[in-house]
Formats: C-alpha cells, sequence, structure tokens
C-alpha cells in the first residue's frame, strides 16, 4: 500500500517535470510551425512512457541504489572501518590507507555511468548518426572509464587537500592538447559527454561520497572540500572520450604500415 | 502492437544489460567488505525490478517521442528558414527546462544558506529566497544563452573548440575575481542543468538542425549543444556572485 502511494507521488512528480516541456513543444509547433506533427498519436505514447519510465526509474533508485550507495559511502569513510582495515589512527593515515574509498570510487563511478540514460540516448545518436563508426558501447565505456578515474582521483584529491583548481586547470590544458591531435569527429560528442555524464544515478552517489570522505579525514570541511567530484568526474570524461579517438586512429595507424591492410580514408572513420 | 512489443522485450534486455555493472558492484562490495547483507533482499530486488522498468520505459518512450519531436522541429524551423523563430525556440527550450529543474532548486536553496553563513547575504528568510531564485533565474538564463549561441553556431559554422576552450579561460579569470563560497556552486551547476529529459531533446535539435542545413555534417556539427549548456551556468553563475558583492 505505502509503495503504492510512493510510485503515485513519484509518477506525477515525473508528469510534473515532463509536461510543461511537452506542452511547450506542442504549442510551439501549432502556433509558429502552423501544423500538427504528422505521427501525433505516437508522439502522446512515446511521452507517456516518458513520464512513467522516469518516475519508475527514480522511484527505484530512490528505493535501493541510492540510500545504498549513501551507506557504503558512509561506511567506508568510517573511522573505524579505516581503522580496522589499516590498524592505524585516523590522524596516521597516509593518502593510500584509503584505498577501498579508492577502489570504490572507481567502481561505482563506472557503474553508474553505464546506467545514466541521458549517456544511453547521446549514444544511440552517435551511433546511428555516423552510421555505426561510433560504437554504442565503445563510447559509453569511454565515459565510464574517464567517470572512474574522475571520482578516483576527486577522492584523492579532498584526502590529500591539494587545491581543487590545480587538478581542474590541469585538465583542461591537457583537454586543449588532445583537441589539437584527436579526429575531429569525436571533439564535439567528447566535449558532450561531460555534461550528459553527471546526470541523475552519477551525482546523488558521488556528492554522497565526497561530503562523507570531507567529513571523515581531518582537517577537511564539507562546504569546500565536499563539491568538486561532479567536475573531476565530467572532465575526466572529456579526456576519456578524446583518447577513445586517438586510441583508435593509432590503431588505424599501426595497421597501415602493413601493406596488405590499407585502408581508405573513408573506412578510417570505421575504427572507432 | 507485436512489433512494439518485441521492440520493448529488446529494450528490456539492453537495461538489463545497462544496470548489470551496478548490481555487481554493489554486491561485490557488500560481501568482500562489508559482509553483511543489507536490509532485506526482496525489498532490493522489487526496487531494482522498478529501476529495470523505469529505464525501459524511458529508452522506449524516448525514441517514440524525445527523438522524433526535437528532430522533427529542428527540421521544421530549418525548412521555414526563419532564424528569428529558432533562436527564440532554443532560448525558450533551454530557459524553460532548466528553471523547473528540481535538482536546481535544491542548489539555490544550499547556496543561500551557505552565502547568508559567509555574511554574504543577509541572513533572513526573504533575502535568502531572493538570492535563491535570482541564481535559479541566472542558470536558466545561462542554458538559454548557451543554446541560442549553439544553434547560431551550427548555422555560422563557427568552431565550437575555440568558443569552449575560451569560454573555459573564462571561467578561469572569472573564479579568480568571485567570492569562494560561490565557486563550488557555480562549478557544480554546470552539471546539473543536463538533466535526462532535455539531453536527448537538446541532442536531436542539434542533429537535426545539422542534418536539414547544407553543407553541415550532423556528427562535427549537430552535437556540442550539451557542451555549451554546461559552460555557461559557471560562467553566470560566477558572474552572479561578482555582482552580488557590489550591490
Amino acid at each position: 500500500m505505502d509503495l503504492i502511494v510512493t510510485a503515485v507521488k513519484f509518477l506525477f512528480d515525473s508528469a510534473v517535470d515532463v509536461l510543461p516541456i511537452a506542452i511547450f513543444l506542442f504549442a510551439f509547433q501549432r502556433l509558429v510551425i502552423g501544423e500538427n506533427p504528422r505521427n501525433a498519436a505516437q508522439i502522446v505514447v512515446g511521452f507517456v512512457f516518458v513520464v512513467a519510465g522516469l518516475g519508475l526509474f527514480l522511484l527505484g533508485l530512490e528505493r535501493t541504489l541510492f540510500p545504498l550507495g549513501r551507506m557504503m559511502a558512509e561506511q567506508l569513510t568510517d573511522p573505524g572501518f579505516l581503522y580496522e582495515s589499516s590498524r592505524k589512527a585516523i590522524a596516521d593515515l597516509a593518502w593510500h590507507d584509503y584505498y577501498w574509498v579508492y577502489l570504490f570510487a572507481l567502481a561505482i563511478g563506472f557503474a553508474t555511468t553505464l546506467a545514466e540514460p541521458a549517456l544511453i540516448a547521446v549514444s544511440m545518436k552517435a551511433n546511428t548518426v555516423s552510421g555505426g563508426a561510433i560504437d554504442f558501447w565503445g563510447l559509453r565505456i569511454a565515459v565510464a572509464i574517464g567517470v572512474g578515474i574522475g571520482v578516483g582521483l576527486g577522492c584523492y584529491r579532498i584526502i590529500t587537500g591539494l587545491p581543487l583548481h590545480y587538478f581542474i586547470a590541469g585538465g583542461y590544458f591537457v583537454v586543449i592538447l588532445q583537441t589539437v591531435f584527436a579526429p575531429r569527429l569525436i571533439v564535439p560528442i567528447a566535449y558532450d559527454s561531460g555534461g550528459v555524464a553527471t546526470s541523475t544515478v552519477t551525482v546523488p552517489l558521488i556528492t554522497a561520497l565526497g561530503l562523507g570522505l570531507s567529513e571523515a579525514v581531518p582537517g577537511r570541511s564539507a562546504l569546500l572540500d565536499g563539491f568538486g567530484l561532479v567536475a573531476f568526474a565530467a572532465l575526466f570524461a572529456v579526456i576519456s572520450v578524446l583518447a577513445y579517438g586517438q586510441l583508435a586512429v593509432l590503431r588505424e595507424r599501426f595497421s597501415l604500415s602493413e601493406p596488405e591492410t590499407r585502408h581508405s580514408e573513408k573506412e578510417k572513420s570505421h575504427a572507432l | 502492437m507485436k512489433e512494439s512489443l518485441t521492440a520493448l522485450a529488446r529494450d528490456a534486455l539492453g537495461s538489463l544489460r545497462d544496470l548489470m555493472p551496478i548490481i555487481i558492484v554493489i554486491s561485490v562490495f557488500q560481501i568482500l567488505v562489508f559482509r553483511q547483507p543489507a536490509g532485506s533482499l526482496l525489498g532490493m530486488i522489487g526496487g531494482a525490478a522498478l529501476v529495470l522498468a523505469g529505464l525501459t520505459f524511458f529508452i522506449f518512450g524516448l525514441r517514440l517521442a524525445l527523438f522524433p519531436v526535437g528532430e522533427g522541429l529542428a527540421h521544421a524551423l530549418a525548412r521555414k528558414g526563419s532564424v528569428f523563430w529558432l533562436v527564440i525556440f532554443a532560448f525558450m527550450l533551454g530557459f524553460g527546462t532548466t528553471i523547473a529543474e528540481p535538482a536546481l532548486i535544491a542548489i539555490a536553496a544550499e547556496a543561500a544558506e551557505v552565502a547568508a553563513n559567509a555574511d554574504s547575504i543577509d541572513a533572513a528568510l526573504e533575502s535568502r529566497k531572493r538570492y535563491a531564485l535570482g541564481l535559479r533565474l541566472t542558470v536558466a538564463l545561462a542554458v538559454g544563452v548557451a543554446l541560442v549561441i549553439g544553434v547560431l553556431r551550427i548555422i555560422g559554422d563557427w568552431s565550437l573548440p575555440v568558443f569552449i576552450i575560451s569560454g573555459y579561460g573564462f571561467v578561469v579569470l572569472l573564479t579568480g575575481l568571485a567570492p569562494k563560497e560561490i565557486v563550488g556552486v557555480a562549478y557544480d551547476s554546470g552539471g546539473v542543468t543536463t538533466s535526462t529529459v532535455t539531453v536527448p531533446l537538446v541532442t536531436a535539435l542539434g542533429v537535426g538542425l545539422a542534418s536539414s542545413l547544407k553543407g553541415r555534417n550532423p556528427l562535427t556539427d549537430g552535437f556540442g549543444l550539451i557542451a555549451f549548456a554546461s559552460l555557461t551556468p559557471i560562467m553566470f553563475v560566477l558572474a552572479y556572485g561578482i555582482l552580488q558583492q557590489w550591490t
């Protein structure tokens, strides 16, 4: 009974989120374009599925993944747990004594990114638009690896207390260099992937990890050190996707050196 | 009907694969590190089933509605040949989807709290509310402007890296000038604006526009709108913080 009430509430919230957008789109179509969309019935059904899907998705996350993830982030950064895994007092812990935290950061960053609906949508589009040249799973795994590394490194920053802007500025410098060398067709998708990767599933979990960690580590404040993990995740997603593009080109160049496997310029892009 | 059911089943299978990594990571950590079950197993399975069904329905609806609508409107606007209406549409889409974004409302309220604690603004409820609303309007305006610039970039065939890289250079500059307590909020606001419903619509808009204009490649010209939408909020919020200091 309780579940049904909550489910109705989540579906209602989801409708409140989506309906204004749907109404705006229909009004614009009607008033400015001056015609009804040809497949109006299909679109209405689609919007119903979007509302229902989003509502159930968030309800399920709120009941399982978010409390679990928050609890695990709390437990991993709990002084008692840290003592048990290293046999050292919290003040004597070196940065590498937090190995479970890094491992969890990497794994949860990677896994949640693969379930991010916005990233699934963008990868679907990139795959169709590129005629299959950009692989649906390849792109998502590249983004997920980037987010995992970003969250792991962000945890390292919180633990060591190094300034956020060193990492961010350094990361953007790498992005600039990569932009020069990476294949042109991957650059816009790589830039988009930063914003896309940090969405519904990822953000609540890594924010919980950042806050838990900044509260547990002596000398950190949740207010000043707790944020920044989202920025790390987004930045490393961009770097990782650019690297994915560069890797494809390198692989191609390597096989080009063998005369019998010469590819045309057009096939080159298929290596992605 | 049968066709859609097959499609739905295929989406469900895909969703299961998408969720598998999370299930594995959580289980492995529970078993290896904590050595204790977290809550009731039945409740967990029920929750996972909800997530699975939700993701499946969303992806299904995405193909039926969000993608066709975004692209259809982009094609129609390109056929109409009116840059004016395209710009209006882009702005309203960005502004409208952001102003009501729940994650943004939460972050704005939090930021007002932080600003009040740092004595940047009056601690009274009234002024905190005004600050939070100002922040929300700022971010929504930023996303609207981002989509307008992004759409004009596609029409004008301007270089994306030049915009994005100089944009982040500008962000670094503003970070130096802005009050400390706004910096974290500013960087976070870039991430919260790109919600699950907005991203597919905006992507479809860009790709649709690039594919209906002559000489544009949907791959290199159609993507990039999200990149603008996660850059401008950082800039605008930092500027908002700087302006708040002076008033």
